[in-house]
């Protein structure tokens, strides 16, 4: 069962780990990783909070449309729960 | 440590490993290279760190290199078993191997006949830096992680690397906590060959999904 | 994207760029206790890697073009040193005019 999620699009200033040219894109889940200290607490000296990171396929025609050099290619990024929502 | 080469190589203005030297202990001193001292020197007298340390921590990252890499991938070509550990674990395959890859998540991924992977990092330059040593120069440009998630094969192209056409390339972006490593897929030819002299086929840019396995 | 918030300079994933330069350099001493520092100071917790990142994304744009790599990283520790409360920016800059005066070139520089 693939599960289906799109990267938010929310843009906030500061450290972020979640690339701009993703936002916005749906991809699917490829695996769940664990849970990691959240960067965007870590980046400020903070105590982090663990959150869940999973392993986001997305076709190149998701991303780059007409563009893509092929549309089946792929590119698999891993991004926090919290910068995912359910399509 | 830049002056034990050989004497006819350290003429050429380059090192025993072909590359230029950077500026070092007989150039002018740099604003960055007095900060490097200060810091250092502030951390140690502050009993933070220990100049012991600083040179162990050193040798450890030298003693890293893609032949640590080279030797993983050579298992995984010899020993379906292992492999499939290491794809579905790539830190505790490395374990295995008693490599001291310290807190690095690896993932590896392989290339068949019909997938060539790729690996990137677009936010800054994460490698596997653990297994592999320093990255090389151009992994951490501006060109090479702007245009490999959105230019693959052409950038492939540049780096020599022609794919089947039926091929389907996998980009890896590693924007968080996982770093990851190719295995490229075995030679053909290769059938014969020990596991050492497989991993002498495997190159860092195969590694890194910029370059396949030399041919034997 | 409508918040108004600006794609940051280090995002740069899938902008148009030119040909990937290929040449490679051998690290020098100095870049490799950098490196050491780096490490060394992260295991002990005075810092994380994301605090370094931070600190070189602040850095801008500017820095990354102008500056090497080993450059930036140790204006980056010494950033999240001293936010760590490590030494004093007068400790720095004290140590900084003492390494300067020693000689002119990084192996005068050394205190040995």
């Amino acid at each position: 069962m693939t599960e289906q999620v799109r990267v938010r699009s929310m843009a906030p200033p500061g450290h972020v780990r979640a690339p701009w040219y993703l936002r916005g894109k749906t991809g699917v889940i490829e695996r769940r990783l664990g849970e990691y200290p959240n960067p965007e607490q870590l980046a400020y000296g903070l105590q982090a909070e663990r959150k869940t990171l999973y392993r986001v396929r997305f076709t190149m025609r998701e991303l780059w449309g007409e563009r893509a050099e092929n549309q089946d290619d792929t590119l698999d990024a891993e991004i926090y729960h919290h910068w995912l929502e359910r399509k | 440590m830049s002056h034990d080469h050989p004497e006819q190589i350290h003429h050429m203005g380059l090192s025993s490993s072909g590359h230029p030297f950077r500026n070092d202990n007989d150039f002018p001193l740099t604003c960055w290279q007095s900060m490097e001292i200060a810091v250092r020197e502030l951390l140690i007298e502050k009993g933070v760190l220990t100049s012991d340390e600083i040179s162990r921590q050193i040798d450890a990252m030298d003693a890293r290199s893609p032949a640590n890499g080279a030797r993983v991938v050579a298992r995984a070509w010899v020993d379906e078993s292992f492999k499939t550990r290491l794809l579905a674990n790539g830190t505790d395959a490395c374990g295995e191997m008693e490599f001291d890859i310290g807190p690095l998540n690896l993932i590896a991924v392989e290339n068949t006949g019909d997938v060539h992977n790729l690996i990137v990092c677009t936010l800054c330059s994460c490698y596997p830096r653990n297994l592999l040593g320093f990255p090389p120069d151009w992994y951490k440009t501006r060109a090479y992680r702007s245009r490999a998630v959105v230019e693959p094969r052409k950038l492939l192209r540049e780096f020599g690397v022609e794919l089947p056409k039926n091929a389907t390339v996998r980009v890896h972006d590693s924007t968080a906590d996982m770093r990851y490593i190719v295995i490229p897929a075995r030679p053909v030819g290769s059938e014969l060959m020990t596991e050492q002299e497989l991993a002498r086929l495997v190159t860092r840019d195969s590694m890194i999904g910029t370059g396949l396995p030399l041919e034997p | 994207m409508n918040t108004g918030i600006e794609r940051r300079w280090h995002d740069m994933g899938g902008l148009d760029s030119g040909p990937v330069p290929m040449e490679e350099h051998d690290f020098a001493i100095w870049e490799k206790r950098v490196d050491a520092l780096m490490i060394l100071c992260g295991g002990k917790g005075l810092f994380t890697v994301d605090g370094l990142r931070r600190a070189l994304e602040d850095m801008g744009e500017e820095a990354f073009e102008k500056h090497t790599y080993y450059e930036r990283w140790i204006a980056a520790i010494n950033q999240n040193l001293i936010e760590a409360g490590v030494y004093s920016i007068e400790e720095l800059g004290e140590k900084m005019e003492a390494v300067s005066r020693r000689g002119d070139t990084y192996g005068e520089a050394q205190n040995d």
